[in-house]
């Protein structure tokens, strides 16, 4: 069970925490024109890196803030974790 | 009946204490602090069971988790537990166990029938056996293998006895009491580090309890009950015996299962029978020590063939004798010690050393006590076979190829050593890229990947001078990173017999025209000659072998077998074991009870049920409920003799006609403030939201952004920047989470908070025409009007000194009002309503008749919300905005979204206005048509319409706007039904929606 770093919280076990998928994908802006292909690669379109992938979590059971962890989607290594507003 | 292998005196057992006990019904005595095994060893007896394919008779081969063989079904506190293995069942008085895999008793056992048809059953023999006719599998064979093979059979009963989990963390995880545990545990504490130091067995100390060494001044035993007892006294360790670290997972988390009861004869009260612990540790140290590896020969699994480290120790733990005449066949100097401690005891053994010769103080000492030593001699068969009476012998050439001089010679136990195998388990689970040692022909850790330190001979040192100094180097070294403190420990001397080098033989050659089954793995009966037939037919990866021949699959995860079966592989193959690899080691170490995993998630334990604050009432009133997400909900309040049919119709009748009241607290509420909160709604919802006024209520509906329904649901304003938002129950987290996904990454720059409000608030629908009489003397001050309180309109009132808000918001179509109070004021409101209602005739209606309403209205819910609809399809088009952008808009647009043919929700009525049809029934145009029949779509809610007294459904069909009016047929081929039907319009009743506005 992974053990993750909520940058508000602290450490904490993975099971306070739930999945969100890819943090690198960015919503098209509303009221801007979008191609059926963008549309299409931001809504289905996911890579699934071996190595290191930035992904979102919710704090789920804890403070409720959606977070970004970097991990090693081989080895489970939590390289960073930074806030909804942070990059890397 | 007296025991006959128990010494006079000797072993760590208490003598005081005689202990009864049955094994296969008949009565047998012990003494505390016997396992099962000892217990029944010392009298004599050693057949325990019957192999798993073969029936072969079985008897003890180890003395603890090692065990391959001894298998038990116990009946304890009234529960069965299978799978216990007779070595580490200690023993209690009134003990009940019996053996497995046998019938009708293990003595004479039908299914030995196999070893005679042995031929038949080779390697793989499940896969080319059974293979036709294919219907044969699940009806014939699958059964009838099932039940001839196996471990014992679990209770089909619901287990009482109590599990618990515990989380726990610390600084250093010790995984084994022995030398390196302690000494380990022991430098690690006295720099002040939080220690945990499990032990598998009830006795701590590992291989301490069984050796002649001196440490210090006292023997091993005396050394290791010292360090443990002041380990015990200091605060900062936990010092846990019966507890097996069994599984290594990700980030230094283990756990660890505790036998807290399973040697008591019941559970007491408020303990529970094994507690599963979850442990983080900073550093975990493995000092899991080593098992002994068997020696491979003629009918090696015969009772009577067991490890020389467990002869030793049922010798000087329990002061049992294994044998009277014993054969030691050894190929290193450990079964020097096992002989030793024979002849100490008054017993002769016959030492068969594989080695040409050898040279060390232990051999010394053998020879000093004038023990039979044969050199250059293997054991070629055991003989006899429900227990070992004699044994064929003979010389082995030196290039061990060749054997001559076979003799038979008269013994009652053969005690085999074939050198010592790490236990790399919990290292391998870690992610330790493990490797091969030359020097002990076995893999031990090398590259750690997590946190882990593997010591002792887990690590491949079997000499305990270097075991106690590297342990308490790293112990003090692993726990002055964490402490920053170094209290130095000094090592003590210690002094050892030396070995002399073990022989790198392991496997008996077959003698001339014998064909004696060779057994590599005792537990599921895999021979020499089953791994031999394996690589023939051309598997090569030892995960396939593995998989083909089920080596070292079965519980004990191969402990015993697994080296000799990569020496075989690599032998045949011309390879060297490393080249081979080994099999991945996966969690758990050893069997864990269900019931330990599960824990207190049992039943209801398994999610918190939730009930509303009226649901004493709703109890006293005979409502019978129906889980609701993880709700409780009453689904119909049941009068008399009615059934739910009777009882939803009548409910769902008093709403049209008078009123009706429903308990709506389950209805997911999420409070929302701030400026920019309207905005934030009008990009959440797909209808407009920017000229809400204060006090007006909205329905919405809010999509994903790959434009599919996610919940929908009224929200209100209650003042300029606040709003109260509803959701439907089972998605209101999902709402909650989605919610502050876009607030706080996708346009963090609204200033909007959301927070769950769902438990804040007890809520009542009082729904039909007399809805606002009720409404009028439950809020005299107020103007319930329609037009003082219009349709979708909000007000707060007083309830009796208790403050509401009153929404008049409608799911049923008929005039209604929701009103909400604080969930503490719930029952008041609600006997408050049903006090006032009573001149209306108010009734109570639960979800069924709720349904009723809703479908015969055309209300969709969460059956057609079911994650594959878009707005059109459940008619909800009108509510999508074409001006402002929205979440998920833009997919709405696809072409199969826009299709002119696209699915769409309808009503469906039976032709014969009788016939009820089955939810999930299939729409077709031809009911006779060829398989597989078309479909149009499928049903997706049904009721009893008390509107027209005849069923109606809701489906969503093919191109359903240009349906209406078609004479179609639904089929269930579940129900086994076809039902002409009609489609109709979806809103059956009331279809101008002019009630709700009355």
């Amino acid at each position: 069970m992974l053990y993750i770093k909520c940058p508000h919280c602290g450490l904490r076990p993975q099971t306070e925490f739930s999945y969100g998928g890819d943090a690198t994908v960015k919503r098209p802006e509303l009221n801007k024109e979008v191609s059926d292909q963008d549309w299409d690669n931001f809504v289905y379109l996911r890579k699934s890196p071996r190595g290191k992938h930035l992904e979102l979590w919710q704090h789920i059971s804890g403070c409720r803030q959606w977070i970004k962890v970097e991990r090693d989607t081989l080895t489970h290594e939590i390289f960073t974790t930074l806030k909804a507003n942070e990059n890397i | 009946m007296s025991e006959n292998f128990r010494l006079d005196k000797g072993g760590l057992i208490n003598r005081d204490k005689k202990i009864s006990f049955t094994f296969n019904g008949k009565k047998y005595f012990g003494y505390e602090g016997d396992t099962l095994a000892s217990a029944l060893l010392a009298n004599g007896v050693h057949l325990v069971g019957r192999s798993f394919k073969y029936h072969r008779p079985r008897g003890f081969f180890g003395a603890g988790v090692d065990e391959p063989y001894a298998i038990v079904q116990m009946n304890r506190n009234n529960e069965v537990d299978p799978n216990v293995r007779a070595t580490e069942q200690e023993l209690f008085e009134g003990l009940e166990a019996k053996s497995v895999n046998c019938w009708p008793n293990v003595d004479f056992d039908i299914g030995a029938i196999n070893n005679f048809l042995n031929k038949f059953f080779p390697a793989g023999f499940y896969y080319k056996t059974f293979m036709w006719p294919k219907s044969f599998w699940y009806k014939i064979y699958e059964p009838i293998i099932r039940k001839a093979a196996g471990f014992g059979s679990a209770s089909i009963k619901h287990d009482k006895e109590r599990y618990e989990h515990k989380y726990e963390y610390c600084d250093l995880l010790i995984a084994g009491s022995g030398p390196s545990g302690l000494a380990s545990a022991y430098s690690a504490a006295q720099n002040g580090a939080r220690v945990i130091l499990a032990e598998d067995k009830s006795r701590f100390g590992g291989s301490l309890l069984t050796s002649e060494v001196t440490i210090g001044n006292q023997n091993g035993k005396e050394w290791a009950e010292k360090i443990i007892s002041e380990l015990k006294s200091m605060p900062n360790v936990v010092v846990k015996n019966r507890s097996q670290v069994f599984g290594y997972y990700d980030h230094n988390m283990l756990v660890m299962s505790e036998r807290v009861s399973d040697h008591l004869p019941k559970t007491d009260k408020y303990i529970p029978k094994q507690r599963l612990w979850y442990i983080r540790a900073k550093e975990v140290v493995i000092s899991s020590g080593s098992i002994e590896r068997p020696l491979v020969f003629g009918n090696n699994d015969a009772p009577g063939v067991m490890l020389s480290s467990a002869a030793k120790e049922y010798l000087k733990v329990y002061g049992v004798i294994v044998g009277k005449k014993p054969i030691i066949f050894t190929n290193n100097d450990s079964g020097y010690e096992t002989a030793i401690e024979f002849k100490k005891n008054g017993i002769d053994p016959i030492i068969l050393d594989t080695r040409k010769e050898a040279n060390s103080e232990i051999i010394k000492e053998a020879k000093e006590l004038n023990i039979n030593i044969k050199f250059s001699y293997v054991v070629v068969a055991a003989k006899g076979y429900k227990k070992v009476h004699s044994a064929d012998i003979a010389k082995i050439s030196d290039d061990k190829k060749n054997i001559s001089n076979i003799e038979n010679i008269k013994c009652d136990c053969i005690c085999v050593s074939g050198f010592w195998t790490p236990t790399i388990h919990l290292a391998s689970q870690s992610g330790n890229k493990t490797k091969f040692n030359e020097e002990i022909d076995a893999f031990i850790p090398s590259q750690s990947k997590q946190k882990e330190t593997t010591l002792g001979a887990a690590n491949g040192v079997f000499t305990l001078e270097e075991t106690l100094k590297t342990s308490f180097e790293k112990g003090s070294e692993l726990s002055k990173q964490i402490t920053n403190k170094e209290n130095k420990v000094s090592v003590p001397t210690v002094i050892e017999k030396k070995s002399s080098n073990h022989d790198k033989f392991w496997c008996v050659p077959l003698p001339e025209g014998k064909n004696y089954k060779r057994f590599l793995d005792f537990q599921n009966d895999v021979a020499v000659s089953d791994i031999e037939l394996a690589l023939r037919e051309g598997y090569r990866s030892i995960e396939h072998v593995k998989r083909y021949t089920t080596l070292g699959m079965a519980t004990d995860q191969g402990r015993t077998s697994n080296l000799n079966g990569l020496q075989l592989v690599s032998d045949i193959e011309n390879k060297v074991v490393p080249q081979v690899g080994h099999t991945t080691f996966r969690p758990p170490y050893s069997p864990v009870s269900i019931g330990a995993i599960v824990g207190r998630e049992i039943g209801k334990h398994s999610k918190p049920t939730r009930k509303s604050p009226m649901h004493n009432w709703h109890e006293k009133n005979n409502a019978v409920f129906v889980d609701a997400g993880v709700w409780l909900r009453p689904r119909y309040y049941k009068k008399g003799n009615e059934n739910l049919f009777e009882a939803s119709k009548r409910e769902a009748k008093n709403v049209r006609q008078n009123v009706g009241v429903c308990d709506v607290t389950t209805l997911g509420k999420i409070d929302i403030k701030g400026p920019d909160a309207a905005e934030f709604l009008n990009r959440v919802y797909t209808n407009a939201w920017l000229k809400l006024p204060v006090g007006k209520a909205r329905y919405g509906v809010m999509l994903r952004e790959d434009g599919i329904v996610m919940d929908d649901g009224t929200t209100t304003r209650i003042s300029e920047n606040h709003y109260h938002m509803t959701t439907t129950t089972a998605q209101a987290a999902n709402v909650l989470s989605h919610l502050e996904y876009y607030l706080q990454l996708v346009w963090p720059e609204l200033n909007v908070n959301v927070v769950s409000s769902t438990e804040q608030w007890a809520g009542a629908a009082i729904a039909g025409p007399k809805s606002r009489e009720v409404l009028k003397k439950l809020f005299p001050d107020l103007d319930v009007s329609s037009d003082g309180l219009p349709f979708m309109g909000y007000v707060e009132g007083n309830l009796f000194g208790v403050n509401a808000k009153i929404f008049r918001i409608s799911f049923s179509g008929e005039l209604a009002y929701e009103v909400n109070v604080e969930s503490d004021y719930g029952n008041f409101m609600w006997e408050k309503i049903m006090e006032i209602g009573e001149e209306f005739n108010i009734q109570p209606y639960g979800t069924e008749a709720l349904s009723t309403l809703r479908i015969e209205m055309g209300h969709v819910a969460g059956s057609e919300l079911d994650g594959r609809t878009i707005p059109y399809d459940n008619s909800l088009e009108g509510l999508v905005s074409k001006k402002k952008d929205f979440i998920g808009k833009r997919s709405l647009s696809k072409s199969a979204y826009v299709a002119e043919d696209r699915q769409k929700v309808v009503g469906v009525v039976p032709l014969d206005k009788k016939t009820s049809i089955p939810e999930g029934s299939y729409i077709v145009k031809d009911a006779k048509a060829k398989l597989p029949n078309p479909k149009l779509g499928h049903v997706s809610a049904s009721c009893w319409s008390v509107e027209y007294d005849n069923p109606f459904s809701l489906a969503i069909i093919k191109d359903g706007k240009n349906m209406i009016g078609q004479k179609l047929f639904a089929m269930s081929p579940l129900k086994n039904k076809t039902i002409p039907v009609e489609i109709v319009s979806s809103h059956y009743v009331d279809p101008k929606g002019e009630r709700v506005r009355s």
